[in-house]
């Protein structure tokens, strides 16, 4: 090994360490912090107590609001999966003219401003006469989660052999049947890894969200960024360990069915 | 069948008007509402807008910012992708839980914790303290360089994921044949790595700096009101300085800013591709 080839090593050496290190560290701040006594975000915290996991039950407007973003979450998620799967099918089996430019309207919600788009729909919105809050954010979220639903969904369809389909019916498969029993098996890993992150990504929404709250209705980013701006104390710290631990259950789900590997595929 | 008439095609529809209905009509909008004021066509609120030096200041902020997260992404992303893609097992399960995990966990929740660890006791400041790099602590929360040291943090795997994807796939005979061939190293990378990298990092780079342009939580939250970039301006004049004119002007700026990133970065991919 050549004195160049040992430096690009120890580099390369040196620059993954640093990442995980660098990535971890919010992560772990928050749970040490989550952790502590102090109220001061000493780090390390001069002694462990739970007393911030205590101050949960009594926060105010905590528990509206995370069940707000899970429901909004969860209906957006299942909206998007069903639109983004017809509508990719379409595209991987249809032979019309526009398709690369369809998938790339509907995958560009993630590429443009969160905010510019949050501002558009509340102008759109309220010009059409709907200024109820909690249904603007179940319409405004199905645009957040379907781009995700739409990119995994079409990247496995891709790959989906549809001969498969004909060769079930000519094995005496009814057409539905031969849809739920090879299509449905077949896509089940990309609903999940595109349903999973789509709901994450609902659950953590701030820039659109903000435009479609009102009084009674916040979802938990917006709920969490009012606590830190008017009294931050280790109790943000405690509901984030609580998503901190909700994404390490992702994880370990999105491992076992589709492998770590295939979750980093960009 | 003409090839408009194809049936499939009517599964498409439902998302397709979703999306037409509820998210490019209200964007045509807010495009056409900006520049079509009481008499006509106008270009009157862009010329209001970059009359005043103190917005050029707000968009130079913004471009900045973004420019050096961008680069902090760049430099620690390009060298993480290679030992991802070439580490063993155990180093390459630790990277992918390090990319993967944070990439689950909110914004707001990132942000804040980076609020703590830029504080004057934050672990920066002890760390540089104890490197000898600083002689006292010093916050860096609210400063410039704590806005684009969180920033960086929380986009870096946009950074690595797409160069990983390009480098996972290249053969490593080509450095082996470059070797045979006599090229030295630095040669070899510059000459057979890099160009086949580019891909990777144009679309990394144009994925950093465009989130990085529109970000609005972490400004306001590592930085606060003093530093001004488009996209808080933004918010602000829409939720609390009801100035709805200022708001559309610079949401539009930064609409057409993000739109001429995806699209530079599609055609420098695109003559990428052609080349090789």
């Amino acid at each position: 090994m050549t004195p160049i080839e040992r430096l690009a090593r120890a580099l390369m050496w040196i620059a993954a360490t640093f990442t995980v290190v660098f990535l971890m560290t919010p992560l772990f701040v928050t749970v040490a912090v989550s952790f502590g006594s102090s109220s001061v975000f000493t780090l390390p915290p001069p002694d462990w107590s739970l007393r911030w996991y205590d101050r949960l039950t009594v926060t105010r407007g905590l528990w509206p609001s995370l069940l707000t973003s899970l429901q909004v979450a969860a209906f957006s998620t299942a909206v998007a999966l069903a639109l983004g799967t017809l509508c990719a099918i379409a595209l991987v089996r249809g032979r019309f003219p526009g398709r690369d430019g369809i998938a790339t309207f509907l995958i560009s919600p993630l590429m443009l401003p969160g905010l510019v788009v949050g501002i558009a729909m509340l102008q759109g919105f309220k010009a059409a006469g709907l200024r109820e809050a909690y249904a603007s954010l179940l319409i405004a979220h199905v645009i957040i989660t379907l781009p995700y639903v739409v990119r995994t969904v079409l990247a496995a369809l891709s790959l989906f052999d549809f001969s498969l389909i004909d060769a079930a019916r000519t094995l005496g498969c009814s057409y539905p049947a031969a849809i739920l029993r090879v299509l449905v098996p077949a896509l089940g890993p990309a609903f999940l890894t595109s349903g999973m992150f789509a709901f994450l990504a609902s659950m953590d929404n701030y820039p659109i969200s903000i435009f479609f709250t009102d009084a009674w209705t916040k979802t938990l980013p917006i709920q969490m960024l009012q606590y830190v701006e008017e009294n931050p104390d280790p109790t943000i710290a405690a509901i984030s360990s609580g998503l901190v631990l909700l994404a390490i259950v992702a994880l370990i789900v999105g491992d076992r069915l589709v492998g770590l590997r295939k979750m980093a595929d960009f | 069948m003409k090839a408009w008439r194809d049936p499939v095609a009517l599964l498409a529809v439902p998302a397709v008007a979703y999306l037409l209905l509820l998210y490019a009509l209200p964007l045509a909008w807010l495009l056409a509402k900006s520049i079509i004021g009481p008499g006509g066509l106008t270009v009157q609120p862009y010329l209001d807008f970059f009359a005043d030096p103190f917005n050029w200041r707000v968009v130079w902020n913004t471009l900045s910012v973004a420019f050096w997260v961008t680069v902090a992404c760049l430099l620690v992303g390009y060298p993480a992708a290679f030992a991802l893609a070439r580490a063993g097992a155990a180093l390459q399960i630790a990277m992918l839980v390090a990319i993967i995990l944070p990439l689950s966990v909110g914004v707001v929740v990132k942000a804040f914790a980076w609020q703590i660890v830029l504080r004057r006791d934050g672990v920066v400041s002890q760390i540089l303290v104890a490197l000898q790099v600083w002689d006292e602590p010093q916050r860096l929360l609210f400063s410039e360089a704590g806005l684009v040291l969180g920033a960086a943090n929380i986009f870096l795997p946009f950074m690595i994921l797409p160069i990983y994807s390009v480098v996972k796939l290249i053969d490593p005979r080509l450095l082996e044949a470059g070797a045979t061939l006599g090229a030295t190293p630095l040669y070899r990378f510059a000459r057979i790595m890099v160009p086949l990298t580019l891909p990777g990092v144009v679309s990394g780079v144009a994925f950093v700096f465009s989130m990085s342009v529109s970000m609005y939580v972490v400004p306001s939250l590592l930085i606060g009101d003093r530093f001004q970039t488009l996209s808080t301006l933004t918010g602000r004049s829409f939720l609390f300085m009801r100035n709805e004119q200022l708001g559309s002007t610079t949401a539009v700026i930064l609409l057409a800013l993000a739109v001429s990133v995806v699209v530079a970065s599609g055609w420098l991919a695109r003559r990428l591709g052609s080349r090789t």
